[in-house]
């Protein structure tokens, strides 16, 4: 990977970490409404897997999906504008946090179902390879969702038909309140792959890098109509599930020592040690990615609601 | 005209679909070699191969998905739920996402597919392939449900809905696959969301659905060798209802007696009691509002306690004998 491109997924972590930490303020101002599900400490598996991919490649995202979204390219004033449910968002202020959606470019959305995006996923496959398209769909879930049926289903049927998607498991180790230590009785989630006839690698999910070269060996693999693989990013999420999440299932000290884990914090340092980078460049880069959020948060909150005659539109074509 | 069965005619909607439009193709279990549980299917693999008709494991949910996926990328899928039972194994995918796609998205994507299924008892298979469970889906808005009763009806109902831009329910019946009809040779639509007056009368309404229509018109043959005339209107697409012409014929005959399968509870025949309530057709009505639908039960195997959980031609004469006599 070129330094460019390294500086470039530092500035999407940036904007994700940015974007998030806005978020929370927004909710903490009462200027959001419902909830949201945010992905801070997380941000290497989202980069990394979605720099694998080509512009034209397809995503499907989860409710934690704001790293998603901007990975693959989200104009983050419409990005914000969604999230803050105005007329001007991506969802014209119907979706929100949970279902951000851009086809256009490749994200076919967030879901707010644990799940929800699996069988989606052998759908876009077959559609792909029907159509006689080289692109790949990238599926991204939990690992509470590798306990639902429709991981069995998904995985099986796209394994038997080598159809061109790659499910990313970002494990941060708990759904909801239910750790993986109590949900599943095997290290890996990825051990599972075997089960259904496809490779299964499990990374350092905070390692940027490490998530994109597994990422890139699965993105080949689909692309070359050899089949479906399973990556496991193993990571975990500093936040709470969501905004009602007290955090009395882990302990304080828990958090904290991942927080030392921090994916932005390494990839910097990596990249400063390299020499693609120095410190001023690298607050450089930090300070744009929060500017940027800052100025998409104004763009949003200066955005008119959707009309109230528009509330029936989109519900049948 | 010529006159071909149910199940032929679905069939032949598929065939002349699948020529025209290389993007519909047929997904389901079963649905290859061994030509659908019901038949329907049968010889098109032959002629259309594997890629176009896919036989999947046992994942209700995964066709769910599978077609939800490709309609979102241009393709114009036809899933199967081998019994409408399964559809509930099948729901999350259907209700939850390909409903509201379209809608959470801002109306950015469309969802142009069709899932079909046979409901309905009287085979004698009991409590977990027998049901009808229409108003599952008729409850879910970017659903539409298409329940044709008709060879003709089955035809130009699946041509149009593999042609809607929207994720269609489509509920065929197993009672219904050998029924014979007319059925043109050549494609044609029926427009989704048109009732139609299957026979005019001027003493009573029967608003009927799928298999009930055939048993509503048979009832309404024996009625009118008693000198009583029954207006049958069958609504074929119950999501969105075309409910003009119900209404017209309600406020023509003054009475109506609604039939249909599914339970009584819950079921569509309260909308529609609902709908004609509401509406203008209020003022005209001689007599109580009346269902005939399926005990609140689930389906007994044995054949006398099948035969009698769900409405037949007699309790449809009987009924409708005792609303036109004002016995109601």
């Amino acid at each position: 990977m070129n330094v460019e491109k390294k500086l470039e997924l530092l500035r999407q972590m940036y904007t994700i970490r940015a974007f998030e930490e806005q978020a929370e303020q927004l909710y903490a101002l009462g200027k959001i409404h419902g909830t949201m599900h945010l992905s801070i400490g997380m941000e290497g598996s989202a980069v990394g897997a979605i720099a694998a991919l080509r512009p034209d490649d397809l995503i499907l995202s989860t409710h934690r999906g704001h790293g998603h979204c901007i990975a693959k390219g989200a104009d983050l004033n419409r990005m914000a504008a969604e999230f803050m449910g105005k007329a001007t968002g991506y969802c014209r202020g119907r979706g929100g946090s949970m279902h951000i959606a851009d086809p256009a470019s490749g994200n076919l959305g967030a879901n707010g179902v644990v799940g929800g995006g699996i069988p989606i996923a052998v759908g876009v496959g077959l559609g792909i390879k029907m159509q006689k398209q080289d692109q790949v769909i990238l599926c991204f879930f939990g690992d509470g969702a590798a306990n639902l049926g429709p991981f069995h289903e998904g995985l099986n049927m796209a394994a038997i038909w080598k159809l061109p998607v790659v499910y990313v498991c970002e494990n941060n180790q708990y759904a909801m309140s239910c750790s993986t230590r109590r949900a599943f009785a095997i290290q890996r989630i990825s051990d599972r792959a075997a089960s259904y006839g496809m490779p299964g690698v499990t990374v350092d999910g905070n390692d940027v890098m490490a998530v994109y070269e597994a990422v890139s060996a699965a993105v080949k693999r689909a692309r070359a109509g050899e089949g479906p693989s399973l990556v496991e990013n193993f990571t975990y999420r500093w936040r709470g599930h969501s905004k009602s999440d007290a955090n009395v299932y882990r302990t304080r000290e828990e958090i904290e020592s991942w927080k030392k884990k921090c994916p932005i914090k390494r990839f910097r340092a990596l990249l400063i040690k390299e020499g693609a980078l120095t410190e001023e460049r690298a607050e450089q880069i930090e300070k744009q990615a929060y500017d940027a959020i800052e100025d998409a948060v104004a763009f949003a909150e200066a955005s008119p609601d959707p009309a109230l005659e528009s509330i029936m539109e989109g519900v049948y074509a | 005209m010529r006159e071909i069965t149910y199940s032929e005619a679905l069939r032949e909607a598929l065939r002349q679909e699948m020529r025209r439009d290389e993007h519909v193709f047929i997904i389901g279990e079963d649905v290859g070699i061994y030509g659908g549980a019901f038949g329907v299917t049968r010889g098109l693999l032959k002629e259309f191969g594997e890629e176009r008709v896919i036989d999947t494991p046992i994942s209700e949910l995964g066709i769910a998905g599978a077609i939800t996926g490709a309609a979102l990328t241009g393709m114009r899928p036809v899933g199967e739920i081998m019994f409408m039972d399964f559809m509930t194994l099948a729901s999350e995918q259907l209700v939850n996402q390909a409903a509201k796609i379209r809608f959470m998205f801002g109306g950015k994507a469309t969802l142009p597919f069709v899932m079909r299924t046979p409901a309905g008892s009287g085979t004698g298979a009991a409590a977990q392939h027998s049901q009808s469970l229409e108003n599952w889906f008729v409850h879910i808005p970017g659903l539409k449900v298409v329940m044709p009763s008709t060879p003709y009806d089955a035809k130009g109902l699946l041509i149009a809905s593999i042609r809607d831009d929207n994720p269609v329910i489509f509920i065929e019946h197993k009672l219904l696959y050998k029924v014979k009809g007319p059925v043109p040779e050549e494609p044609y639509t029926i427009p989704l969301s048109t009732s139609e007056v299957k026979r005019s009368g001027q003493d009573l309404t029967i608003v009927a659905t799928s298999v009930m229509v055939k048993r509503s018109l048979e009832a309404a043959a024996q009625l009118a060798l008693e000198g009583i005339e029954v207006e049958v209107v069958d609504p074929r697409t119950l999501k969105p209802l075309d409910a003009e012409p119900i209404i017209r014929s309600v406020m023509k005959t003054g009475r109506v007696l609604i039939v249909h399968e599914a339970c009584k509870t819950g079921g569509y025949g309260g909308e529609l009691a609902a709908l004609i309530a509401e509406s203008e057709a209020f003022d005209y009505l001689e007599s109580p509002l009346v269902r005939l639908a399926g005990r609140d039960m689930p389906i007994p195997y044995n054949r006398l306690l099948e035969y009698h959980a769900v409405p037949q031609v007699e309790n449809i004469v009987a009924k409708a004998r005792e609303l036109v006599q004002g016995r109601i």
